[in-house]
């Protein structure tokens, strides 16, 4: 079981990804502004670098722990008993390296496309970067907090300042939103300090607080994850923000920013009020439900491809959420697998509209047509992604959607059987999607465009392997969650763990 | 005279420094040409002033009239910082506006000479004298632009309306003193925890009209109507200083006039202080969002940012003042950071006062667009910026004091303000600049203010530690005499 964080050594691998890109951004600042190729390279470098410095995270974390790993505290506040620790557990130890890959593919995005302040720019990205990484790394609520906050500031800059021609409004609109639900959070942070007097989550997550008030504070922190999830019916600032973001930014939402959300569900509401989470897991699993027939439906009558792409991610983030709630090992398992894969594919879908507006500078998914003749290389990556964001058995999205639908189904067989209909309203939309951009006849407006370049192609390929290595060999990644998602059921339902064992070996098979 | 005779007095020493250092300002005054030597003769001395705190020793003056306690200790240190930072603003301001004379500086130490008698008032009287020195000062303050017509009609509603307050404190007083026979803190709150006045209508009226009169000091709705306007037309040095210094003297009387002397009161000014604070920082945050001219929208923020500070009062608990008074020491940094810029866009050509000035601040000037973003942030409260701070602190207090419903209602307007301080963002970054040549008026004294704002507001954001132990280890030492 977790036990209270008392590492004999410390480790710096967490910090270092905190802050790495903190000091990149201040040494950012320091360089004249009109030298674009230094801020580029130098961002590239250091979002790189940052890359190298997680990998230990991938290769020395044991798996047979449900520990947090990698631990590093420091007081810090100790009039308010606020200490600086962070570590990993089998929960975010994949958001931390997924949030390091993402970053890099986010500056190379972004090498030509943006032209303007381009300082800022990077400065921005590797901010968020750094705070991307703290929110999954934090595991002191106080210091949580701080990063889920400070994370607003560089991305409201990042889709007002370089956002589309709504940008302002959907700038204020996420802001606003997200902190209405952080600041009900908050809240919920403080009254547990005063109830216990800690903000260390491990000691929290061995604390059984009063029901009543667990309902209380279940509350409170759902406005904040359900906020940033987005679960149906507080979605609505994300199709505005991720039309309007940059590409980079809007790979940063979907990718990473949205899971925070989901993530916050494990970290917070199941450990640390069981008893509310399971009764108001039915709660969740309709509007989970809600969300993946809705938003799928939505996406039927989309006109413009980021905005299908945005409302896309509403569909599958209510798998994630029902797969969470199904409070069960395959749910929870593919929930979280499924946090991944969304941020790789639609991560990659986001990269591939970003760089075809680059030169058609439209968004209108009227104005392609025969697209796979134009630019074939770049039609075939698009291929892959679109049928790995349906679900197609081979590709990552299959094996999440499937042990979703499989905990689903157990939980509730209804939600199991809607949530099935939500794969097939994916494939409609997906596939007349692609068909409508790739295939029939070719539009003039975009019969001249170049097919992507070497610098895209290579954005691209990472997560074209984390694609099919995810869909080809799960266990490489479940691996990483089975220790501790099994604790946390062991937490949420009671009954020995060596049942559980069996459960796991059965799911890895 | 022995020494140990002198002894009692080194408790007002701080107090002794200020105010010979006002008169020998007036004196310099007349002889010198350049008035900047005033301004670095008053930051001379009120730095000799900030020092002498730490010598000066904690005790009673004057048989209970005059506290020199932690409490006062820290709130003299917000009014001194208060100063420092003013002057160092003030400087080029009075120059663009041919408003040189030295006489300024002499009413900006007499002011904080008064906030400094009311931070360590024992008696009623002492405390009304404090703060009539420190509000005729800024009366004349803020007409100081003898040729500006809104500097002067600034100066007239603000003399009206602040003699009115005057007015109902000195009722209150009487009021007071006519229920426990006595204006001396300590004796009034021994009366009232021997004897029951909780149905006196005399007690009471007294207790509401001193809130009231307070409520004028700290700008809280519904005694705010002077707020907008007189921020607007005085001199914007004047309005920084004005919108810390009597706010944070009228929360240090507040606290030791509410928290000890009516500590047996608690049931009723609570729920009047409660009514004000759910007001203010409602009527603040909802009218900030419509202004369109920078200082009056800085006003409303103000006064919303009363509301919050109030909070930590209504806690009632040692922990809910300290918290009160580790805000108002952020706010002190963030809100003259924010002045501070306002005053960089002001030039002798273009005033900049519009919130449509800033646009383009981010792409022009980019490091003062940085630093306006951080106050912006920070008062907003979103962390790493020290506002964060402030408030969780405050919310922290009201929750553990059972308050739990009013840290919503606050959370909530803290959510509504995001709106007003991102339209300054909004513009300084998302929008192109208006006027292609973009002048900033910026001086030494300038920059160097607007460093140290933006350092503390950082530094207290990431590592609040000291701080917050300051502040709780000043309500510690909190005499009671």
């Amino acid at each position: 079981m977790i036990n209270t964080v008392c590492p004999l050594e410390q480790s710096y691998v967490l910090t270092t990804a905190i802050f790495l890109p903190v000091l990149a951004a201040a040494v950012l600042m320091l360089i004249n502004r009109e030298r674009y190729s230094t801020i580029k390279w130098i961002a590239l470098a250091a979002t790189i670098a940052n890359l190298i410095a997680v990998v230990p995270l991938f290769t020395n974390f044991d798996k047979t722990s449900a520990r947090m790993q990698f631990v590093e505290q420091y007081r810090w506040i100790e009039a308010w008993h606020i200490n600086y620790c962070v570590g990993v557990d089998g929960i975010s130890v994949l958001f931390v390296l997924l949030a390091a890959i993402i970053a890099i593919l986010c500056v190379l995005v972004s090498w030509n496309s943006v032209k303007d302040k381009v300082k800022e720019f990077y400065i921005a990205i590797v901010l968020i970067e750094g705070a991307m990484i703290g929110v999954f790394a934090a595991i002191d609520m106080f210091l949580f907090y701080m990063f889920w906050e400070a994370m607003l500031i560089p991305m409201y800059l990042l889709i007002g300042v370089w956002g589309g021609p709504n940008r302002l409004y959907a700038a204020v609109k996420f802001f606003i939103y997200t902190l209405a639900g952080s600041v009900l959070m908050l809240l919920g942070v403080v009254a547990i300090y005063i109830v216990t007097g800690t903000f260390d989550m491990v000691r929290l997550m061995n604390t059984q607080l009063p029901l009543n008030l667990q309902m209380l504070l279940f509350w409170a922190f759902f406005a904040a994850f359900a906020v940033k999830v987005p679960m149906f019916p507080v979605h609505t600032w994300l199709p505005d923000a991720h039309t309007e973001a940059p590409t980079a930014g809007s790979v940063i939402l979907a990718a990473i920013l949205i899971k925070m959300g989901a993530y916050g569900f494990l970290r917070f509401s199941l450990p640390m009020f069981p008893d509310a989470s399971q009764l108001m897991a039915p709660v969740m699993i309709v509007l989970s439900v809600i969300a993946i027939i809705y938003g799928g439906v939505i996406c039927l009558s989309q006109k413009d491809l980021k905005r299908l792409i945005a409302y896309s991610s509403v569909s599958h983030m209510g798998f994630v959420t029902l797969g969470i709630f199904s409070l069960n090992m395959q749910g929870m398992e593919g929930g979280i697998l499924q946090m991944i894969n969304h941020g790789v594919i639609t991560g990659a879908l986001f990269l591939c509209v970003g760089m075809v507006y680059e030169r058609s500078h439209t968004r209108q998914i009227a104005d392609y047509g025969g697209l796979a003749n134009v630019m074939p290389v770049f039609s075939a990556f698009f291929m892959v992604f679109t049928l790995a964001s349906i679900g197609l058995p081979g590709t990552n999205g299959f094996v999440g959607e499937f042990l979703i639908i499989l905990g689903g189904f157990t939980a509730n067989k209804t939600a199991g059987v809607l949530a099935a209909t939500g794969v097939i309203i994916g494939a409609v939309y997906m596939l007349r999607l692609y068909q409508q951009v790739f295939y029939t006849a070719i539009n003039e407006k975009i019969a001249g465009l170049s097919d992507i370049s070497l610098r895209e192609v290579i954005t691209l390929v990472p997560l074209l392997i984390l694609v099919f290595w995810i869909g080809v060999y799960p266990s490489a990644f479940t691996g990483f969650m089975d220790a501790t998602v099994a604790s946390l059921l062991v937490k949420l339902k009671g009954g020995d763990m060596h049942a559980l064992n069996t459960l796991i070996q059965a799911v890895v098979r | 005279m022995q020494i140990s005779e002198l002894s009692p007095l080194l408790r007002l020493l701080p107090e002794l420094i200020v105010a010979s250092l006002g008169l020998v300002l007036l004196l310099v005054e007349a002889f010198v040409k350049r008035k900047e030597i005033v301004a670095v003769l008053a930051l001379l001395g009120v730095f000799a002033a900030f020092l002498s705190l730490k010598l000066g020793t904690f005790g009673v003056v004057f048989g209970g009239m005059f506290i020199s306690d932690g409490y006062s200790f820290f709130f003299k240190l917000i009014f001194f910082i208060n100063l420092i930072l003013s002057i160092l603003i003030s400087v080029r301001y009075l120059k663009t506006e041919d408003s040189l004379r030295g006489e300024y500086y002499c009413l900006l130490v007499f002011s904080t000479l008064g906030m400094m008698v009311m931070a360590s008032a024992g008696n009623l009287i002492t405390l009304y004298l404090g703060l009539e020195l420190m509000a005729l000062s800024t009366y004349v303050l803020a007409g100081f632009i003898r040729h500006d017509t809104k500097s002067t009609e600034a100066a007239v509603k603000y003399f009206l309306t602040g003699g009115f307050s005057t007015a109902l404190l000195l009722y209150g007083i009487s009021l007071v003193y006519g229920v426990t026979g006595s204006m001396d803190l300590r004796t009034i709150s021994e009366y009232i925890g021997q004897h029951d006045v909780s149905g006196n209508p005399m007690a009471l009226l007294g207790v509401v009209l001193l809130a009231s009169a307070f409520a004028f000091k700290i700008a809280a709705v519904p005694f705010h109507m002077w707020v907008p306007d007189v921020y607007e037309g005085a001199p914007t040095p004047v309005t920084a200083f004005m919108s810390i210094g009597p706010k944070a003297a009228g929360f240090a009387v507040l606290g030791r006039v509410f928290l000890y002397a009516f500590a047996h009161m608690s049931v009723e000014w609570s729920l009047i202080l409660t009514v004000l604070s759910i007001l203010t920082m409602c009527v603040g945050n909802v009218m900030a969002l419509v202004q369109t001219n920078i200082k009056r929208m800085l006003a409303y923020s103000s006064i919303a940012h009363a509301g919050y500070a109030l909070i930590g009062i209504i806690a009632a608990t040692p922990e809910g003042l300290s918290a009160t008074m580790n805000y108002l020491f952020i706010y002190t940094f963030m809100n003259i950071g924010a002045f501070s810029v306002v005053l960089m866009l002001h030039t002798k050509d273009f005033k900049a006062l519009q919130i449509s000035d800033y646009a383009g601040l981010g792409k022009t000037h980019p490091i003062v667009g940085a630093v306006m973003l951080v106050f912006m942030f920070s008062l907003t409260g979103i962390p790493p910026m020290a506002g964060f701070i402030g408030k969780f602190y405050v919310f922290m207090s009201a929750v553990r004091s059972g308050y739990l419903w009013l840290a919503i209602v606050a959370v909530i307007f803290s959510v509504i303000s995001a709106f007003f301080y991102l339209r300054i963002v909004m513009y300084m970054y998302m929008k192109e600049p208006q006027r292609p040549e973009m002048e900033l008026s910026s001086s030494h004294a300038l920059n160097a203010a607007l460093a140290v704002c933006a350092t503390f507001v950082l530094l207290i954001g990431v590592m609040p530690e000291r701080f917050v132990e300051f502040a709780k280890a000043a309500v510690k030492i909190l005499y009671f005499q």
